[in-house]
């Protein structure tokens, strides 16, 4: 299999040339830009056939991905942070018209203050709009995952629109070796989209985005419901099929050294490759540590999460982004609800980091892992890396 | 359709699919509180109205204009702003209670 040195930007931008989509529509946004910049020259060059549609916002890029994806068309963007946001409104409506679009976002904290890096405000302010999601620890992860994100989007069962993350800066611009599947390899695996309507198939007209009142638009919604509750099942036998092609493999969620481990942390993106350099060391020195990566976040792994954390004592859930519920981050108060009555269940406590791109060093997570050998005089709710 | 009819969220299409042309049997004349008469003495057929009209209520034969479809018709009155004659051929008048 080829290797090349690329940026987590370069190489979602290199994932979307083999999956040469039909229609992409994207507005530009630090530090997602390059995907679709490079993406454009890909366009210019002649080296896929997409229809690449350079919109005036990003509101109107997902307005642009949801007609084109109606139309029957695979479609792709790209964005992060304050764009997502812009396209909040659009989201959801993707999702409630079964559009299999498919989104690389860059985390990106939100405005305001106003800040260009990393955390994961933006996507998590998301979660609830329908969307599979789908974190990425580093460069390979993101190209990886993003090739499957569209077998997983278009599955007939499934028909959601997804979103793949890396970390701004931390991946979108570090440069990594990767390895690449061959074009054709990649053609093969991604197929064709079979949309089952086409707004412009004229033979056969169709109604979409009508209207919904109170006595459909509830039955409508637990279909979105019951897609996500099935998209498990599928993104593992995707991620088989995957493995198969490349030996890379691929969870709902990655046990880290997890299995006899006493004390853990939970993480999603870079900071569960920083988190895994702590794991190994302290294992040197004779102390059971272990990590739980979450790679889909939505729909949220609860029974293999519950089930990988049921030996654990003490257990530490890193949020990259605060739900300012005074109840902890996202990540947390979905661990809790997955934990909630089982027998057994490890000690739980939560830190929220790195907001706006606070730099996580190997010492803070070498910190949280001694926090949890005497989590008992722990609080629930904590920080790391803030000034107090 | 009687709520026993109507479909659960198994049987019910996927995405709210539905059949092409709804809006046709959607009658929206209920809506209107005024109406656009045509006066066909002063109508040049230059077809503004038929070309402005969003709801395509402008009725034509032969291609000329022969007046509205009032079952679809909501009285919006681009139609009689848009139409160039001097006076009018489209006038909107109150509908009646
Ligand atoms: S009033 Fe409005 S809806 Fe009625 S015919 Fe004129 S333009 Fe059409
Ligand atoms: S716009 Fe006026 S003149 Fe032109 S076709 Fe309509 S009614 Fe006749």
């Amino acid at each position: 299999m080829p290797t090349a040195a690329k940026t987590g930007n370069e190489a979602m931008a290199e994932a979307m040339r083999q999956i040469n989509p039909d229609v992409v529509a994207a507005y530009p946004i630090t530090p997602a830009t390059e995907i679709v910049m490079i993406f454009a020259s890909f366009v210019a060059d002649g080296l896929v056939d997409t229809e690449y549609i350079p919109v005036e916002s990003e509101h109107s890029a997902m307005s642009a991905c949801v007609g084109a994806s109606a139309a029957g068309a695979r479609v792709m963007t790209g964005t992060s942070s304050q764009g997502l946001a812009l396209m909040y409104e659009i989201l959801p409506i993707a999702s409630a018209l079964r559009l299999p679009i498919i989104m690389s976002d860059v985390n990106r904290a939100l405005s305001g203050p106003i800040n260009i890096h990393c955390d994961h405000s933006d996507t998590m302010a998301a979660r609830d709009f329908g969307w599979i999601q789908i974190f990425s620890e580093n460069a390979q992860e993101a190209y990886d995952n993003l090739i499957q994100a569209v077998r997983i989007a278009e599955h007939p069962k499934v028909k959601l629109p997804t979103m793949v993350t890396t970390d701004g800066f931390i991946i979108s611009h570090c440069l990594e070796k990767i390895e690449i599947l061959e074009d054709a390899q990649a053609k093969q695996f991604v197929g064709e989209r079979k949309a089952e309507v086409s707004l412009l198939d004229v033979e056969h007209p169709v109604t979409l985005g009508a209207l919904d009142l109170p006595d459909y638009y509830f039955e409508h919604k637990l279909q979105v419901a019951e897609a996500m509750r099935q998209a498990s099942q599928h993104i593992l036998e995707i991620a088989k099929e995957f493995e198969q092609q490349t030996g890379r493999k691929y969870d709902l969620i990655e046990n880290y050294k997890l299995d006899d481990a006493e004390i853990a942390i939970v993480a999603l993106g870079s900071t569960a490759g920083t988190t895994k350099a702590v794991v190994d060391e302290l294992r040197s020195k004779g102390v059971k540590a272990g990590l739980l990566k979450i790679r889909v976040f939505r729909p949220f792994p609860a029974e293999a999460l519950a089930k990988a954390l049921a030996n654990v004592a003490a257990v530490a859930v890193l949020d990259r982004a605060d739900s300012y519920s005074a109840q902890g981050g996202p990540v947390y108060t979905e661990i809790s609800s997955a934990l909630y009555g089982k027998t057994k269940a490890p000690k739980l406590i939560n830190y929220v980091y790195g907001l706006g791109g606070r730099d996580v060093t190997i010492d803070d997570i070498r910190g949280v892992f001694s926090d949890l050998q005497k989590i008992d005089k722990m609080p629930t709710f904590n920080y790391f890396g803030v000034r107090e | 359709m009687s709520e026993a009819k109507k479909p659960g969220w198994r049987e019910l299409p996927e995405a709210d699919v539905l059949a092409a042309g709804t809006a046709d049997k959607f009658h929206t004349g209920g809506w209107r509180s005024e109406r656009p008469r045509w006066i066909p003495e002063t109508c040049i057929q230059c077809m503004i109205c038929w070309i402005a009209c969003p709801d395509v209520a402008v009725t034509t034969k032969d291609g000329k204009m022969t007046g509205f479809d009032y079952d679809h018709c909501k009285g919006c009155g681009i139609c009689a702003f848009e139409c160039p004659t001097k006076p009018n051929s489209i006038v909107m008048e109150l509908e009646k209670k």
